[in-house]
């Protein structure tokens, strides 16, 4: 499949659980658009998660991932290019094709 | 080369503690020696180490589905003090999982029955039971007695609480945990640095890597979601693993601090977030282990940052300060429906009975697996979530409501009755709002409290999980 002009790939992940949400599938490779539409400012991760609740969450329980306020729900680690996002800026962090973006739901159970 | 400089940190150590006054220089018992000989043979393991695991004291807190595979090895290794703290009794639906209890033991204190199996296993430890939950009042006695920390535990709060105590005491913590089909397991606080202090590089705690927990609507346990044996059977086993590998090469000690990261053979600084995914329609893939690089100390931390003396202390966790259970959020019952689109579930069942009911559809909103044990006469299975998933369409791209349900009939009233009588309520809402309530012409109607008061006030046999 040729890529879709004015966009690039990333590889996203979901643990933990997260899958069941997403398809059931761990691992995605999307086409994300070089540019948020909204403000076209380049693609961060805010956008990204904005993109994936819009195209790639299969789930009613939309809350497990994100709050109504479109921001991350508290207890997930995002992990860009193997860091952790707090030391990239978080939804700010700038995307760029082929980088690498991992969710995990923190578990409690035992 | 990673050896060498492993091995100079303990001769180090043990120069410098007194190997003779704590008993790394003794002779093994020829019990031990029978007992230990097959460990002891592994590269690296040898006589010193067996008798490091030999003088150290282990706290396990929490006795189930990860605390029992976890203190059977961590027991059959030799460790000398074994801790437990659990205030649980021994239930049938935990002997799938908690494999250090058994059937003959259901109704025995958790803690109790546990060291009765680890007895059996190995004898030669001394065994230390606390029947009672961990509090912010007691977690600093009991915390401060051991070298390292294995939290087994079930919730947020008493996680964080676990943490916070073993940043303020320099303990390091092996926490795991588990849910449905995934796991978790890193090692925190390791090797133990002093609350504040950011000179260098040093290991997270449990706040540098999950900052905020998740919402109370969104955290899950193990009796409502489910959870396979063997994957928190693996989660538990490999607290053991890192527990005796800690131990035994000295990795508990302060002393042991490696220089800079890149001295760092054990990924000690930046530990690794081991995280499994059970998959019941595949093979092992590549997502089934993953492991994650975790960030150092952070400056900002809360517990162990720049300014957290100033933010925690003993004092103030032992008076309430943080509160644990505010800040990992109480999950609270909703009743926001009028008390006209209610019904006990002993109301149901008696106007069933006597015909005063007329033709009406009863959904059971449980997931298909629960709704697969049984149900009411009459009831139709409607998923949760696929009921809001079908909600959500209808509310996006419009159509007919009435194609939602699973049985047609535009007149019958609509009884939902779920697990405990939240989600219905739920459902009952989202039907009115697709307007198939007519307006208030057909009548929708939750079934207070779910299966689990119909089992409790109509069909005792009920097999209700």
């Amino acid at each position: 499949m040729a890529p879709e002009p004015d966009t690039m790939p990333i590889s996203v992940d979901f643990l933990g659980g997260l899958e069941t949400l997403f398809s059931n599938n761990p691992h995605h490779t999307i086409s994300l658009p070089l540019l948020n539409p909204s403000d076209s400012s380049p693609a961060n991760v805010g956008f990204l998660i904005s993109h994936l609740v819009k195209n790639h969450l299969k789930h009613p329980r939309t809350e497990f991932f994100v709050h109504s306020d479109g921001h991350l729900t508290p207890g997930i680690l995002v992990l860009i290019n193997d860091a952790d996002w707090e030391l990239e800026g978080e939804e700010e962090c700038k995307l760029q094709a082929g980088d690498k973006v991992v969710f995990v739901s923190t578990m409690h159970g035992g | 080369m990673e050896q060498n400089s492993t091995k100079e940190r303990l001769d180090g150590r043990v120069t410098a503690t007194n190997g003779e006054q704590n008993g790394t220089s003794r002779r093994l018992t020829d019990e031990e020696f029978d007992r230990y000989s097959r460990q002891m043979i592994v590269p690296e393991m040898g006589k010193e180490a067996q008798l490091r695991l030999i003088n150290s004291k282990v706290l396990f807190i929490g006795a189930g589905g990860l605390g029992c595979p976890a203190a059977q090895y961590v027991a059959g290794a030799g460790v000398g003090t074994i801790g437990i703290i659990d205030s649980d009794v021994v239930e049938p639906s935990n002997l799938h999982r908690q494999v250090g209890h058994a059937t003959s033991r259901i109704g025995m204190k958790k803690v109790d029955s546990l060291i009765t199996h680890l007895r059996d296993l190995n004898p030669l430890p001394t065994y230390v039971p606390y029947t009672f939950p961990l509090s912010p009042e007691n977690a600093a006695d009991i915390i401060s007695q051991y070298d390292l920390i294995l939290d087994c535990t079930d919730n947020p709060a008493t996680r964080y609480l676990i943490s916070d105590v073993c940043v303020l005491l320099c303990k390091p913590l092996v926490s795991a945990a588990s849910i449905q089909k995934s796991g978790q397991l890193i090692v925190l606080n390791c090797p133990p640095t002093p609350q504040g202090k950011l000179d260098k590089k040093y290991p997270p705690c449990y706040r540098c890597c999950f900052r905020k927990p998740p919402p109370a609507n969104t955290q899950l346990s193990c009796g409502e979601a489910g959870i396979m044996g063997p994957v928190v059977g693996l989660m538990g086993v490999a607290q053991a693993g890192e527990a005796v590998k800690i131990l035994a090469s000295g990795l508990h000690l302060p002393s042991s601090t490696p220089e800079t990261p890149e001295d760092d053979p054990h990924n000690l600084i930046q530990p690794t977030l081991l995280i499994y995914s059970y998959d019941l329609n595949a093979a092992p893939g590549p997502f089934t282990f993953r492991a994650l690089k975790m960030a150092p100390r952070k400056k900002n931390c809360f517990a162990c940052g720049e300014n957290s003396p100033q933010t925690l202390t003993l004092e103030g966790i032992r008076s309430g300060n943080p509160n644990y259970v505010q800040f990992c959020g109480i999950q609270t019952a909703k009743t926001t429906l009028p008390i006209e689109e209610r019904m006990t579930a002993l109301a149901y069942h008696v106007v069933k009975q006597t015909g005063i009911l007329p033709n009406h559809i009863l959904l059971d909103t449980r997931e298909k697996e629960h709704f697969s044990f049984g149900s009411i006469d009459g009831a139709v299975n409607f998923p949760f979530g696929k009921l809001l998933m079908k909600a959500a369409t209808i509310k996006r791209d419009g159509g007919d409501a009435e194609e939602i349900l699973p049985v047609k009939s535009a007149e019958d009233p609509i009884f939902v009755v779920c697990r405990r009588g939240l989600d219905s309520q739920e459902a009952v809402e989202k039907l009115r709002e697709l307007g198939l309530d007519h307006g208030g012409k057909r009548k929708i109607v939750d079934i207070i409290g779910g299966m689990k008061a119909w089992k409790e006030e109509v069909d005792p046999s009920f097999p209700f999980i």
